[in-house]
């Protein structure tokens, strides 16, 4: 047998406290941000989420190259960032438009002629549901429940709700969409969180695991006394 | 039974306009509820809700003040909050995410000092945008006013808040499966027991899991008392409660009604509440409960909006959607659409979910499209017993969580009420309602 047959181990020691690993495609501002990230959380991996949100706001979608730099910031392997972005639906492994158009045709929907509104848009876009327009401006897809049943049916614009749309209104959308009109309010696809936390952990973990050893002793203690107080009261 | 002059415990604020500012919040009373509980011990804010008998409005209805008395026998790690709100037709936790984050927030505060926790994560739906945007401003205001991060309020408690992301996959509302997504994995349930988050959860540490609006509801808790919020509604279902209505109604939306004191024949058309249903038509039937439940005809129109009461009744009030369908829709459609969102959504881990939702799916698509065959409904009810067996409800658990055995609901429902739309779209190849 060569030893191609057995992999490297994965090098798991950055996060020991190795070198600073250098990224090629997560640009300046976004990296900062994605180590600010990995910061909030105890294990690092729980940031693999908000990391690919992040390579697509710069990217509009999780190509190969960025995985990889997701996966060396969280000291996983490339696979293992694919693995778990191939399990949702916002997470685009393909291109997708700088408008991602979404239908709900779930029941609340359904039943205010949801399908209808979804053939509408696949005949005047002119792809189906899953597609791509000719000039990469807009990607059409079929949704489950958005939480948006009030409005039905329900249409997002990378993920920013529209209100229940008519075949009229849906064609004013789009060409509101194509010219601009609506940037300020529905920014290009991966923007989820234009707001961002403004500090870091604030609550030290050493300061709170002494706070807590302090409290668990004032609990033991109040309940002690309790007891007594209870065995007072039965033995009077 | 009527619509009641109960308080709007979680929805008061909202009619402002700038409800969702931390200005509108501390001008309404904002914050005192944790200025409150902080003066308390933490056993008697426990004891507090306890006595409110608040139960959790994620779906399963356990008892809020019970799992952290429970829990509070050993030291809880984490707590998380379940904002993954994507059960179909469900849209009270949107309302509360965007409209009134700063009452999530303390709701959140007041359960980590009462359950003792000094890390929370805030798990909301990827596809909340505005939501998402909403709460982290929120919890900013919040850091500034010193009542997040160290010391809050000078009590000497420290508590850090991580709003975190999902991402599109509507099993990550299962609260395991949230976990794993929240540690950066595939939203796959985990096998319980072992695995239930009280002793096993968030890096394998004790953790409690809410959802939003059992928090929103803390802050008036504490304020006003346990006994105040449980003297509303009736029995066991304590307090007021959001409802999602939707579907054919006038007046689709997110109505907080009592408990018990109200009935779905209120919910739907009484004119402050859902106002009827259009174009004068008449009831079909509705789903209790989201798309998990069994649905209810124009009978039940007079239950009461009572957890047991529904209960009793062979179906569940679950996550507080009801959708109403009126007289012209099609059983049928409804049904493959719901049955065709399981096969979508489920994880793939259990052979009766996967293949079963992938076989009732298709099985529905031909009868819907005109290409039934003739024992095509024996088929189904097999496939269906197959993934739940008898058909009971609840119904029995042959998976991993409880997403496979809610499947065959709604075609169970479907084919008891409306056999005879089923046989026309199997014999005829067409729909009766066009
Ligand atoms: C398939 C499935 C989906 C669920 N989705 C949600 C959800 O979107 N939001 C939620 O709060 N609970 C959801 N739950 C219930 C949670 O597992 C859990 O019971 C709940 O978050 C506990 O909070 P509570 O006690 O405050 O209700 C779901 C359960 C299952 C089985
Ligand atoms: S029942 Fe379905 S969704 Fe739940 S764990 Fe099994 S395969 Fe996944
Ligand atoms: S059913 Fe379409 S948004 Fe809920």
């Amino acid at each position: 047998m060569s030893s191609t047959a057995h992999p490297t181990p994965v090098d798991r020691s950055r996060s020991k406290g190795g070198p600073t690993p250098s990224l090629t495609h997560l640009k300046g501002a976004t990296a900062t941000r994605a180590r600010e990230l990995i910061a909030l959380y105890p294990e690092p991996r729980s940031a693999l989420i908000p990391l690919c949100h992040l390579a697509q706001e710069q990217e509009g979608w999780l190509s190969p190259e960025i995985m990889v730099d997701i996966a060396t910031l969280l000291d996983l392997t490339p696979a293992e960032v694919l693995g778990t972005a191939s399990f949702y639906d916002m997470l685009h492994t393909e291109p997708v438009g700088s408008h991602l158009v979404s239908v709900c045709t779930n029941i609340a929907c359904l039943l205010n002629g949801a399908m209808e509104l979804l053939e509408h848009a696949e005949s005047t876009l002119g792809v189906n549901a899953g597609g791509t327009t000719a000039d990469g401006a807009l990607t059409l897809e079929e949704a489950e429940c958005l939480a948006g049943c009030d409005g039905a049916p329900c249409v997002q614009v990378n993920h920013r709700y529209v209100g229940a749309q008519t075949a009229e209104s849906f064609d004013q959308l789009i060409a509101d969409l194509r010219s601009g009109a609506r940037a300020a309010e529905i920014p290009t696809h991966g923007t989820l969180n234009r707001v961002a936390r403004t500090t870091g952990l604030q609550a030290d973990r050493d300061q709170v695991a002494n706070e807590r050893s302090a409290m668990a002793e004032a609990q033991g203690q109040r309940a002690a006394a309790a007891k007594d107080t209870a065995a007072d009261k039965a033995g009077a | 039974m009527a619509v009641t002059e109960a308080p709007k415990i979680i929805t008061g604020r909202i009619g402002h306009a700038d409800s969702h500012t931390l200005e509108r919040y501390l001008a309404t009373g904002g914050y005192d509820g944790l200025r409150k509980a902080l003066a308390m011990t933490p056993e008697a804010v426990v004891h507090e809700i306890d006595t409110a008998s608040l139960l959790g409005r994620g779906g399963a209805g356990f008892p809020a003040g019970r799992k952290w008395a429970m829990l509070r026998k050993s030291p809880v790690t984490y707590l998380v909050v379940n904002g993954d709100e994507s059960e179909p037709a469900t849209f009270k936790d949107h309302l509360l995410v965007e409209r009134d984050p700063h009452q999530l927030i303390e709701g959140v505060l007041i359960a980590a000092y009462a359950t003792q926790v000094s890390q929370v994560f805030i798990y909301l739906r990827g596809e909340f945008a505005l939501g998402l945007e909403r709460v982290q401003a929120a919890l900013n205001d919040a850091y500034s006013l010193g009542a997040v991060g160290s010391d809050i309020f000078g009590s000497g408690f420290s508590v850090d808040v991580v709003v975190h992301p999902g991402a599109g996959a509507y099993i990550c509302g299962e609260e395991t499966a949230l976990l794993e997504s929240l540690e950066g994995k595939r939203g796959f349930p985990r096998i319980k027991p072992p695995f239930f988050p009280a002793a096993i959860g968030l890096y394998g540490e004790p953790t409690v899991v809410n959802n939003v609006e059992t928090m929103s509801n803390l802050p008036w808790i504490v304020l006003n008392g346990g006994s105040a919020f449980a003297a509303l509604g009736e029995g066991r279902s304590t307090g007021t409660r959001l409802f999602a209505l939707a579907g054919h109604v006038n007046k689709p939306g997110v109505f907080e009604i009592e408990m018990v004191k109200t009935t779905f024949r209120d919910l739907i058309h009484a004119p402050v509440l859902g106002g009827g249903i259009p174009h004068g038509r008449e009831l079909k039937a509705f789903i209790p409960g989201g798309v998990s439940a069994p649905w209810f005809g124009p009978d039940e129109i007079d239950l009461p909006l009572g957890q047991d009461e529904v209960a009793d009744a062979g179906s569940m009030l679950g996550s507080g959607s009801v959708v109403v369908m009126d007289d012209h829709t099609c059983a049928v459609r409804a049904s493959w659409r719901i049955t065709r969102f399981f096969a979508r959504e489920s994880c793939g881990q259990c052979t009766p979910c996967r293949e079963g939702s992938g076989w009732l799916e298709k099985i529905m698509e031909r009868i819907e499209t005109g290409n039934g065959r003739e024992d095509d409904l024996d088929l189904l009810l097999d496939a269906c017993d197959n993934i739940a067996p008898g058909l009971t409800w609840p119904p029995q658990q042959t998976t991993i969580c409880v997403l496979g055995p809610s499947i065959p609901s709604s075609i169970g429902s479907a084919i008891q009420m409306f056999r005879d739309e089923f046989l026309v779209h199997i014999k005829e190849g067409g729909c009766p309602y066009g």
